[in-house]
């Protein structure tokens, strides 16, 4: 057999209810294989090596339990959820010492199933971010190129289920900080359509923008795990109250593509475009072709305008949520104030890393007086006219297709000292979060040039995670699975 | 619009930020860059686009005002940098 952290999960899920395998058995190889990859990728800023095997022991006392979907899996999670007695930093130095007394909806859902929570992922410092270079604890990087960056925000949690560390984490996606990450590394990343997961314990960024999702490296572990986190939560008052589909069965209901209608936004596929991804996902639309599929011309006009409405309202929305952050009730405190005011500054000004403090000041000034219609308004109204463009283009197809990121992974440092140069590195995928869309992002290989992984995007309806997810499972099954990240060193070796 | 450093300070204040001289400089310079960047939305007309600030189109959900206890005082009180007889203690107000 080969070793276990290299299954599926999926598979290992079936060894795991079959007791051909032991919780303790599946727990410790993958504790080997973090302890033989961590010192190449630094994904993660908490491991609960102890604990979680502590629970595997108990588990394996009292069996497998049928009803519990991930009896007995490793997974991880982005430190932006919150999880009951284990830190929860979003990557700041603000939450260094925060340990939340609640578990997040989705990870109360999960320990429901009998998953078991081996870490916590790094990221970009309260998401804020496309590299992990935010991170106040340090860059993650890439398994295929330790010189290279995973993506971001979510970059721990790609880098982690490429590297086998564990069976899937679930990330948070505010302008495509699942998809990007999983396209840089190389695995498969859903962002649901906005309030089909909780967002209840997903520490806010832009919440008309956050939506939590599954990374996996593979489209059916991707649907397993969406079958446990969706559904509605009367905490969060974004929940949709509306039944959640079976998403893993549902994929055995399609083999080819005969019937469904693709649609290529124009904007997606030209200037800036890096020829080894336009190559890489042309052949995976030639495939779609031979697969039955129509591939239709469409257009998002205003996709040209995404980035900067993105932005205005990411930002006006950050100013107001990280507001919260005052050193009284959690977070560091700057202790050489001696009055209040002077307090709530200092313990912000040294909590909150630079990126974040950008952010929080284009925020504040696009909603202060006198700004407010010029820019966030503005933004409002144009963003309405990005989320028309979708349900145009999705009146014609089925779903759209495009390149998850212009290139693929850059290396550390370069986009570093500008930051609007960071900023547009996210136009492929922050255009949906205004729309509120589900997006995927699929593995389909390695770019010819870099040798690192190209992912397509697959855009659907409102709450059609079911059609996306059979759609990339079908590509899935006719494009060759990636193999381990070549330059890492695999604890069986 | 240009971004001086005195309107970095400005909104440094309202933000509750301190920001020394020389990253209002850099903040000022970067800020104007961005901005001027997101003028770009005025090339288009949007005098009879409503506003979307959600992509829920659910209205606002309300709950009965009962009152449930999920955590205790100490469970709230935990994280805080500084506490004491039940309460949060913070820098002298008055």
């Amino acid at each position: 057999m080969a070793a276990l952290h290299s299954h599926t999960l999926s598979q290992i899920r079936d060894l795991l209810a079959a007791k051909k395998v032991t919780a303790e058995e599946v727990v410790t190889d993958c504790i080997a294989q973090i302890r033989a990859t961590e010192p190449s990728i630094q994904a993660l800023l908490f491991r609960n090596d102890e604990a979680a095997l502590n629970q595997a022991r108990e588990m394996d006392k009292q069996g497998p339990q049928p009803g519990q979907l991930l009896w007995g899996v490793p997974i991880l999670l982005k430190d932006v959820l919150t999880t009951k007695g284990i830190p929860t930093t979003c990557g700041s130095k603000m939450l260094k010492d925060f340990t939340p007394c609640y578990d997040a909806y989705l990870v109360a859902r999960l320990k429901e199933h009998g998953a078991i929570i081996l870490g916590k992922n790094n990221m970009d410092e309260f998401a804020m971010g496309s590299s992990t270079e935010n991170s106040a604890f340090g860059p993650s990087r890439n398994p295929w190129n330790p010189d290279h960056v995973p993506g971001g925000s979510s970059g721990g949690s790609a880098a982690s289920v490429a590297a086998c560390q564990a069976f899937a984490a679930v990330g948070t996606d505010t302008g495509g900080s699942i998809r990007q990450p999983a396209s840089f590394c190389g695995i498969v990343g859903l962002k649901p359509t906005y309030g089909r997961v909780s967002r209840f314990g997903l520490i806010a960024y832009g919440s008309s923008l956050d939506q939590a999702g599954p990374m996996a490296r593979t489209v059916e572990d991707t649907a397993l795990i969406l079958d446990i986190i969706a559904g509605h939560d009367p905490q969060d008052s974004t929940s949709v109250n509306i039944s959640v589909p079976d998403y893993a069965a549902a994929l055995t209901a399609r083999t080819d593509l005969q019937g469904i209608r693709i649609g290529m936004p124009k904007e997606y596929w030209g200037e800036g475009l890096a020829p080894e991804v336009a190559e890489a996902c042309n052949q995976t639309i030639e495939q779609a072709r031979r697969l039955g599929a129509e591939i239709i011309p469409v257009s998002l006009p205003h996709t040209s305008y995404a980035i900067a409405t993105y932005y205005i309202i990411a930002m006006a929305e950050a100013s107001s949520n990280l507001a919260r952050f005052d050193g009284v009730r959690y977070g560091a405190r700057d202790t050489t104030a001696d009055d209040l005011l002077g307090m709530y500054t200092k313990s912000r000004s040294t909590g909150f890393g630079e990126e974040v403090q950008r952010r929080i000041m284009l925020g504040t000034y696009v909603l202060s007086a006198g700004y407010y219609d010029a820019y966030y308004k503005k933004a409002a109204q144009v963003r309405r006219l990005i989320r028309q463009d979708f349900l145009d283009a999705l009146s014609q197809c089925d779903v759209l297709a495009g390149p998850a990121c212009p290139t693929t992974a850059f290396a550390l440092g370069e986009n570093t000292a500008d930051p609007l140069q960071m900023y547009l590195t996210d136009i492929f995928t922050i255009s949906l979060n205004l729309s509120g869309l589900p997006g995927l992002s699929l593995p389909i290989g390695l770019g010819k040039d870099s040798g690192l992984p190209v992912g397509l995007q697959l855009f659907g309806s409102k709450f059609g995670e079911t059609s996306l997810l059979q759609i990339a499972h079908v590509l899935e099954q006719h494009t060759p699975r990636l193999p381990f990240p070549q330059g890492l060193v695999d604890s069986t070796i | 619009m240009h971004i001086t450093t005195n309107d970095v300070y400005k909104i440094a204040t309202l933000a509750r930020l301190e920001i020394d001289e020389k990253q209002a400089a850099v903040f000022a310079t970067q800020m104007d860059t961005i901005l001027e960047y997101m003028d770009t939305l005025n090339e288009l007309d949007t005098s009879t686009i409503a506003p979307m600030y959600s992509p829920v189109d659910h209205a606002t959900v309300l709950r009965e005002d009962e009152t449930a206890q999920h955590y205790n005082s100490e469970q709230m009180l935990q994280n805080a940098p500084e506490q004491g007889g039940g309460y949060f203690i913070v820098p002298k107000i008055v």
